[in-house]
């Protein structure tokens, strides 16, 4: 294998569809199952051209239920595997997201969102995915979903979501928009050493000892993988720790419940956020990818004027940072949530909010938030404390 | 919130070890099942356990080691063989064990990659996986067990149901054309199709061990009584009386077009070989169209 085709190291300029592809394959990616969708097809583009270079496959295959099927199998192969959709895809894998999650299969899933709900706006931003990205598949589970807000940050989060999936044993998903799919910016690409890289624990015990679905004291089991030797079966069913079906709720309540706390309890370790100037705040933005942009543009103009804004910007909406705004419910005024939706992590913020005012600013999909929008927004709020804004934005006339 | 949870009853590892153990290795067919798994869920005179058994024997026989070979399944009666074979076995999502399969497959290529599961599985929700898998020439081995039903279920018509057959969701007779899946698949580019019945053992036994040793995308339908879903409502009998049916019924017309061999409804059952070729796989292009140009290979 051609190892410095592996990591491309310098400066590029590159959009975010792009650099999560670069970054799928520092991170060790050598397999990748998707279909062609509006706006992440240059993510499919890019690994095609790219993968062979390194000795990896490349396969189109004939929609988004089979990608997602093989990016599972290919898993359990022993092989790093991701695929990238959107929306309309999104929707279609979401039976083998679950799947993955039953089986505790390391993989990782782009979602390049654009505006929905069905065909929508193929070609614009949206962020309606983001509950979906939540609770999309039927039944519980434990969820990870990173937010990038810039190529630089589509690279760097590829890498941490193969991380992520190798550790916790879980599909994660890279919930980006259109906008930073499709935005050029500068990406920097350390190294090869300087890329961090996490591989999926291997069993320690001889093949009669080994239950593959025993969680260890951090609740993941090790992974033994087709051909080494340990002959598991591996079911969607509700399973006992030898793998075996047991339909039962003693089987499910342990089954279940491990795949809920295995990233409930690492959630400190997992959840990522970016603060900006919220030290003396009496506003809080809570943004996440494109929002992000449009947010940081606002709370910096608005601080210029004076204002006491600071920004918590989400680099992982799920497990979302309940705790931290919590914390900072306590001595703010309020906060405001841009995002391109009619409220989803809205939600999640007043929710944590302990009853302080929470300003959810929407935008069905098709365009970012305008800077100003958002600054009327924050400078309400820092003055009365209350943000004008209609019970669900419903206007009648 | 707080939560208020129950009890968990913890896993006891010795327990299940006992329980697994508890009479296995007495069947001289033993090191090919997973411990503990026996008794199965099929019912009376189903095909199943003969299909199972074909696969088995072709294994010994062509002596495969159990840990180059992985089954995977979608879900139905057949789709739960995987869980009984002792090797590295994926239960997946219904329609889809192809797809699962062809990432297995390309991710260890030197593996047989097995799919085992049912008509209603591989032709109705998975139809689409099974034309492109085909098409592609993914080398895969997919053994089809046509019992012409949803037999998990309850018994619903299905892609394959006869014209006319009566089924819970037929109730008046079936109106639907059934696919003519040997057809279906010479016309999707596999290098081998094969049908057989459960009363042609030995004749499948031979097509699996043909399939072990070939590359390619392989079909092989093996028609199978449903006693309980199939046969009840269409008065075929038990499953005895089935295979009765099978040994009166069937010709044999190996290299028959296979589009002249679809299925009556109790007519006759036209099995064999029908086609047998060589051509590249998908890694075979892959390799010699796209990674020979960068230096690379995977196939090892």
């Amino acid at each position: 294998m051609k190892k410095d085709r592996e990591v491309l190291t310098g400066e590029h300029f590159l959009n975010g569809d792009e650099a999560c592809a670069e970054g799928a394959i520092a991170a060790g990616c050598r397999f990748f199952a998707g279909y062609p969708i509006t706006p992440a097809t240059e993510v499919s583009e890019t690994m095609a051209r790219r993968l062979p270079e390194v000795g990896g496959v490349y396969i189109q295959m004939e929609d988004e239920i089979a990608s997602m099927a093989a990016i599972l199998g290919a898993s359990w192969g022993g092989v790093k595997s991701m695929t990238a959709t959107s929306g309309p895809g999104f929707s279609l894998m979401m039976e083998n997201i679950g799947l993955g999650m039953m089986m505790e299969t390391p993989c990782v899933v782009i979602n390049i969102m654009r505006g929905g709900p069905s065909t929508g706006l193929p070609t614009l931003v949206g962020q309606g995915d983001v509950m979906q990205a939540r609770w999309g598949s039927h039944g519980d589970y434990g969820v990870i979903a990173l937010t990038p807000a810039s190529p630089q940050e589509m690279f760097d989060l590829a890498i941490r979501a193969f991380n992520l999936s190798e550790k916790y044993r879980i599909p994660v998903i890279v919930l980006s928009d259109e906008m930073i799919g499709h935005m050029y910016e500068k990406v920097v690409i350390p190294e090869r050493r300087a890329v961090p890289r996490i591989s999926r624990k291997k069993p320690r015990t001889a093949a009669d000892e080994f239950y593959p679905f025993q969680g260890e004291k951090d609740l993941i089991p090790p992974m033994a993988c087709a051909g080494d030797g340990y002959r598991i079966h591996v079911t969607g069913l509700t399973h006992d720790e030898q793998g075996y079906p047991v339909i039962s709720a003693d089987a499910q309540e342990r089954l279940v419940r491990r795949l809920c706390d295995k990233i409930r309890l690492h959630a400190g370790e997992i959840i990522d956020f970016r603060e900006t100037a919220t030290k003396d705040a009496d506003v809080i933005v809570v943004a996440y990818g494109c929002s992000a942009r449009s947010a940081e543009e606002a709370v910096g103009l608005s601080r210029r004027e004076g204002i006491r804004v600071g920004l918590l910007r989400l680099v992982t909406v799920w497990p979302f940072p309940e705790e931290r705004v919590r914390q900072l419910a306590e001595r703010v005024k309020g906060f405001v949530v841009p995002e391109v939706n009619y409220g989803q992590i809205a939600y999640e913020v007043e929710r944590c909010a302990g009853g302080k005012e929470t300003l959810m600013m929407g935008l069905m999909g098709g365009a970012v938030h305008n800077p100003e929008m958002i600054m009327n927004a924050i400078k309400e709020m820092a003055e009365s404390g209350k943000a004008a804004g209609g019970e669900r934005g419903v206007k009648r006339s | 919130m707080r939560y208020k949870l129950v009890d968990q009853k913890s896993f006891r590892a010795a327990e299940a070890k006992a329980k697994i153990n508890q009479s296995h290795g007495l069947h001289p067919d033993d090191r090919y099942l997973k411990p503990g798994r026996i008794p199965h869920i099929w019912c009376q005179g189903c095909g199943l356990g003969i299909v199972l058994t074909a696969f088995i024997k072709a294994m010994d026989s062509m002596d495969i080691p159990i840990d180059t070979c992985a089954v995977v399944s979608g879900i139905g009666c057949t789709g739960r063989v995987a869980g009984y074979l002792n090797m590295d076995t994926y239960h997946t999502t219904h329609g889809r064990a192809i797809p699962f399969a062809t990432g297995l497959k390309l991710a260890k290529p030197s593996h047989h990659i097995v799919v085992f599961s049912g008509d209603g599985d591989l032709f109705a929700i998975g139809g689409n996986h099974f034309i492109h898998a085909a098409r592609r020439n993914i080398d895969l081995m997919v053994i089809c067990v046509n019992n012409f039903n949803y037999g998990m279920t309850g018994g619903q018509a299905g892609p394959t149901t006869h014209m006319s057959a009566r089924t819970t969701t037929t109730p008046y007779g079936n109106y639907e054309y059934p696919f003519n899946l040997v057809d279906l698949a010479h016309a999707s580019g596999a290098v081998y199709v094969a049908r057989w019945t459960t009363y042609h053992a030995r004749y499948l036994i031979e097509s699996v061990k043909r399939c072990f040793g070939k590359k390619g995308f392989k079909f092989i339908e093996v028609i199978s009584p449903c006693p309980t879903g199939y046969g009840r409502p269409n008065r075929l009998g038990t499953g005895l009386d089935e295979m009765k049916i099978y040994r009166e019924k069937s010709v044999i017309r190996n290299h028959m077009n296979p589009r002249e061999a679809a299925l009556d409804f109790k007519g006759t059952i036209v099995v064999g070989e029908f086609v047998d070729l060589e051509k590249p796989t998908f890694l075979d292009r892959y390799e010699d169209e796209v990674l020979s140009k960068f230096g690379e290979s995977i196939k090892g």
